[in-house]
């Protein structure tokens, strides 16, 4: 248990003063704007129409004006890289949030839900990509299936009869064909999920919102959803579909409505050009080619050789040479975090070698790694690097010596002006906007705080430096001070990044390759090249090993 | 991080800020000086000593406690392991006849023993930290009444076979719950004092401390820079073991029997301490200065409502309206600052 720590109200990474600071980025690309109204002719009634939805969470804009429309009975695949404002319009139709600004228009009345029950409630059923979520573990199939009237609109008496006659009824709505006793945690993740669906068709929804609903689904259980979907779309269902995976959107999809930097900038009609629609995600004007065209011939530092990341997947390799940052970019739960932490030592291989400096390298876990110079910033600062402000060492100083502790002080006894000394360094060389080594995480804006993670990294001699999505929750100016010190840091070592971003892969690599399919695809500098790489549609066989891997 | 050095690259902080750093002080202050007023004798070395030799224990447990709560765990053991050790250190000596170096050293290592159990059943099999220690609790509670029947253990008992126990408390061990240094400090407020700076020392300014810390404040952070959290983890809990146990020894030589009712109440004394000490200064977080504190501040209650004639049983309500009080000036009125 945790009596004190990463918390409610005492972590934030976005406190609102920093509002008026930091600029966001995406303030700097300029957009056009573009329609996102229904391109298919044919009248039919609009279920849910969204206009100018606001979003801002402290110093970041989540939507920025957002516009939608989905027909009865369509289906539109929403798309978007990170941070694109996804999720941020998921929460707010499906009442976890409210909206800054900007209107809901549901079955042509305006709606604005102050809870998830309200939004139930007016007919917008939403599954979440965490399918433990979709129900509650120790009840029965029947008694998820009837879950939504057990908690509010049913009789207060209950018996397990008529529980069970009801949840078959629910199940024939989608011709759900499960064991009604099985606990709900012995259910597989497609599973859960139908079950989701089944409950939101039986309250009515008129519009259901699927986010990433495939990530965890194997192909046989993809299809299984589609034809489910399929369904609902002919009965009239609006229906949102979140995801990455291209092969699914082409399969399901009626429309693609692509979004970026949090507004509406493209949609795409039936059938669906997903290069097009990737290059849109990404969408910026380039600022920056790659920094140096030339093959470097520095000697070969780290490889990965005949690598399977996953069983079934492709095998790849990749050289890292000395004083060389290569990107990895590719979309969500591709892979690239996996292969990072591989190489770290936080999980194996399927199949497959490194080397490091010409001899195997296999680590067990981040003390090892640690020691032999592979350091690795993971993505989510604050889960993954940063302590809660009332502990000692959460202050600048104390984040970036925890790593170094053992061979700064190898008596046990801290010295804080050591500590200090390297803090006033870094705060001073990379730029860190805080009053002194002395300052909590939690009083820096994001920018900032990575500046002091990456610090963290450059305090000790590094052999390989791993970032995972560095400039998550960074703004302009702070990612170009990132940029130049880990590309100024680079005597010796090599810098692997991953990142879903290909601007900020441009930027800042000297080589980038794609990750797709838990495999690496060489891609030329160009934009439209990473385009067409990433945004390729997945082939069949890739998805028909049926593994129901999570990403 | 030294108070000194924050405060001098901070801005001056507020009054508000400085009174809820200090709260604790004054109002320990304000009744010291109420009591006394009260009561003059309140005042006097000898009184003040008897309060530190009474919460004495309770400071020492709340310490261990404090460390496990640092590293993100709880131990609900301590009570019974000092409990545990009372009756092992009356039977080593009574029945075993043992002399009191030796009923030392085997009783720490019996407190260190229990919390290696503790720390391996949450680290190596998973069980979560309140359920393994509720659970060693339990057991340890059982299982110091069965050697002697669930009987307490005094010179020339019968034991559970028939024969009668041979030996006697060793009257160098008494010394240790009984004896005062230069005859005013009694050794328990020295024993406390020792193991209150050891402690201190250890979770504040060596490395160990700090990532005792980072373990309770974020464990994936920790484990992604390199620390080894689970042995630190079981480490926490085989010291809190053993201050448990040194805690018992304590109540042993002053009680000088094994008495199957001691240490009733010491686990929720010390946890309350330890989560009092939450207050001491502001920092929201268990530490080893403020467990001590929050130790004393209680005791000084008490024995001052004692001499002000309050009734015994109100002292668990007063102990309540304490911990209430400090937790809301750690966890509520600190809000708004973040």
């Amino acid at each position: 248990m945790r009596v004190y720590g990463l918390t409610g109200n005492t972590v934030n990474p976005h406190p609102a003063r920093w509002a008026v600071l930091s600029p966001w980025r995406g303030d700097k690309t300029k957009l056009e704007p573009a329609s996102a109204l229904p391109t298919s002719s044919t009248p039919k009634k609009i279920a849910v129409s969204v206009s100018g939805l606001e979003k801002s969470f402290g110093p970041t804009r989540a939507l920025a004006g957002a516009d939608l429309v989905v027909e009865a009975g369509e289906i539109v695949a929403l798309m978007g890289a990170n941070g694109a404002g996804k999720s941020t319009l998921v929460k707010i139709l499906s009442g976890s949030i409210s909206a800054d600004a900007g209107t809901i228009l549901l079955n042509g009345q305006s709606v604005s839900f102050a809870s998830p029950g309200e939004a139930q409630a007016a007919g917008v059923a939403t599954v979440h990509q965490a399918t433990d979520q979709a129900g509650a573990a120790g009840l029965t199939v029947a008694e998820n299936l009837t879950l939504n009237e057990l908690c509010g609109t049913g009789s207060f008496f209950v018996s397990p009869r008529s529980t069970r006659k009801r949840a078959a009824e629910i199940a024939a709505l989608i011709d759900l064909d499960l064991p009604l006793d099985r606990d709900f945690i012995d259910l597989r993740p497609a599973e859960r999920q139908l079950i989701a669906i089944a409950r939101a068709v039986a309250a009515k929804a008129s519009v259901l919102i699927l986010d990433e609903p495939t990530s965890s689904l194997s192909s046989t259980e993809a299809e299984r959803l589609f034809s489910v979907l399929r369904r609902l779309k002919a009965s009239g269902i609006a229906i949102l579909y979140i995801s990455h995976r291209t092969g699914d959107l082409a399969a399901i999809a009626d429309r693609a409505v692509v979004l970026r930097g949090g507004k509406v900038v493209a949609s795409f009609a039936k059938p669906i050009d997903f290069s097009a629609a990737v290059a849109a995600m990404i969408g910026r004007t380039l600022y920056a080619a790659l920094h140096d065209g030339t093959v470097s011939s520095a000697p070969i530092l780290a490889s990965v050789k005949r690598a399977r990341l996953i069983p079934g997947a492709r095998p790849f390799d990749l050289d890292l040479r000395s004083g060389e940052v290569v990107a990895i970019t590719g979309t969500l739960g591709s892979g690239k975090s996996r292969l990072l932490r591989a190489l770290f030592g936080l999980e194996t291989l399927a199949e497959g070698e490194f080397t490091l400096d010409g001899k195997p390298w296999l680590s067990n876990g981040p003390a090892r790694s640690i020691e032999n110079g592979v350091f690795m910033v993971a993505e989510d600062r604050w889960a993954s690097s940063l302590l809660p402000p009332e502990i000692p060492g959460a202050s600048i100083a104390g984040t970036i010596a925890l790593p170094h502790l053992p061979r700064w002080f190898p008596l046990g006894l801290l010295r804080e002006t050591r500590e200090r000394l390297v803090a006033s360094d870094a705060i001073g060389r990379l730029g860190i906007k805080a009053r002194g080594p002395d300052d909590t995480l939690d009083q820096l804006s994001g920018g900032n705080q990575q500046k002091v993670v990456l610090a963290r990294w450059q305090a000790a001699p590094c052999r390989l430096l791993l970032l995972d999505e560095p400039f998550q929750g960074v703004d302009v100016g702070a990612r170009a001070d990132l940029i130049a010190a880990i590309r100024n840091s680079q005597s010796g070592s090599a810098t692997l990044i991953a990142t879903s971003d290909t601007e900020e892969a441009l930027e800042v690599a000297d080589r980038i390759l794609v990750m797709r399919d838990h495999s690496l695809y060489e891609a030329d500098g160009s934009h439209e090249s990473l385009a067409a790489v990433i945004g390729s549609v997945e082939s069949i066989e890739t998805r028909a090993d049926g593994t129901g891997q999570t990403p | 991080m030294t108070d000194q050095a924050t405060a001098s690259s901070k801005p001056a902080s507020t009054f508000a800020e400085t009174a809820r750093k200090y709260a604790l002080f004054v109002l320990l202050a304000v009744m010291l000086v109420g009591f006394w007023s009260a009561q003059p004798a309140f005042i006097n070395s000898a009184n003040l000593f008897s309060i530190l030799q009474a919460v004495s224990v309770v400071a020492i447990l709340g310490v261990g406690v404090s460390i496990t709560m640092s590293a993100g765990g709880f131990d609900l053991s301590v009570g019974s392991v000092a409990a545990s050790s009372v009756m092992a250190a009356s039977y080593a000596m009574v029945v075993l006849q043992m002399n009191a170096f030796e009923t030392l050293g085997l009783v720490l290592l019996m407190g260190a023993f229990i919390g290696l159990v503790n720390g391996l059943l949450i680290v190596r099999v998973g069980v979560p930290d309140l359920l393994a220690t509720l659970s060693t609790m339990f057991l340890l509670a059982g299982l110091q009444l069965i050697p002697t029947g669930g009987r307490s253990i005094t010179a020339g008992m019968m034991l559970p076979n028939g024969t009668t126990a041979a030996g006697a408390y060793d009257p160098a061990f008494l010394i240790l719950g009984r004896g005062r240094l230069f005859d005013t400090v009694p050794y328990p407020v020295i024993v406390m004092a020792v193991v209150a700076i050891l402690a201190w020392f250890l979770m504040e300014r060596t490395r160990w401390g700090r990532v005792f810390y980072a373990i309770g404040g974020n464990e994936t952070a920790a484990h992604l820079a390199g620390a080894p959290t689970k042995a630190y983890r079981l480490w926490a809990y085989v010291l809190s073991g053993t201050l448990a146990s040194l805690g018992g020894l304590i109540v042993a030589s002053r009680v000088g029997r094994g008495d199957v009712s001691a240490g009733n109440s010491l686990l929720l004394d010390a946890v309350a301490a330890s989560l009092i000490g939450f207050a001491v200064l502001d920092k929201r977080r268990p530490h080893v200065l403020g467990t001590v504190l929050g130790a004393i501040f209680v005791g000084v209650l008490l024995n001052g409502l004692t001499m002000l004639n309050a009734p015994y049983y109100t002292q668990d309500f007063v102990k309540g309206v304490v911990l209430v009080g400090a937790l809301a000036l750690t966890f509520g009125l600190g809000k708004k600052k973040r």
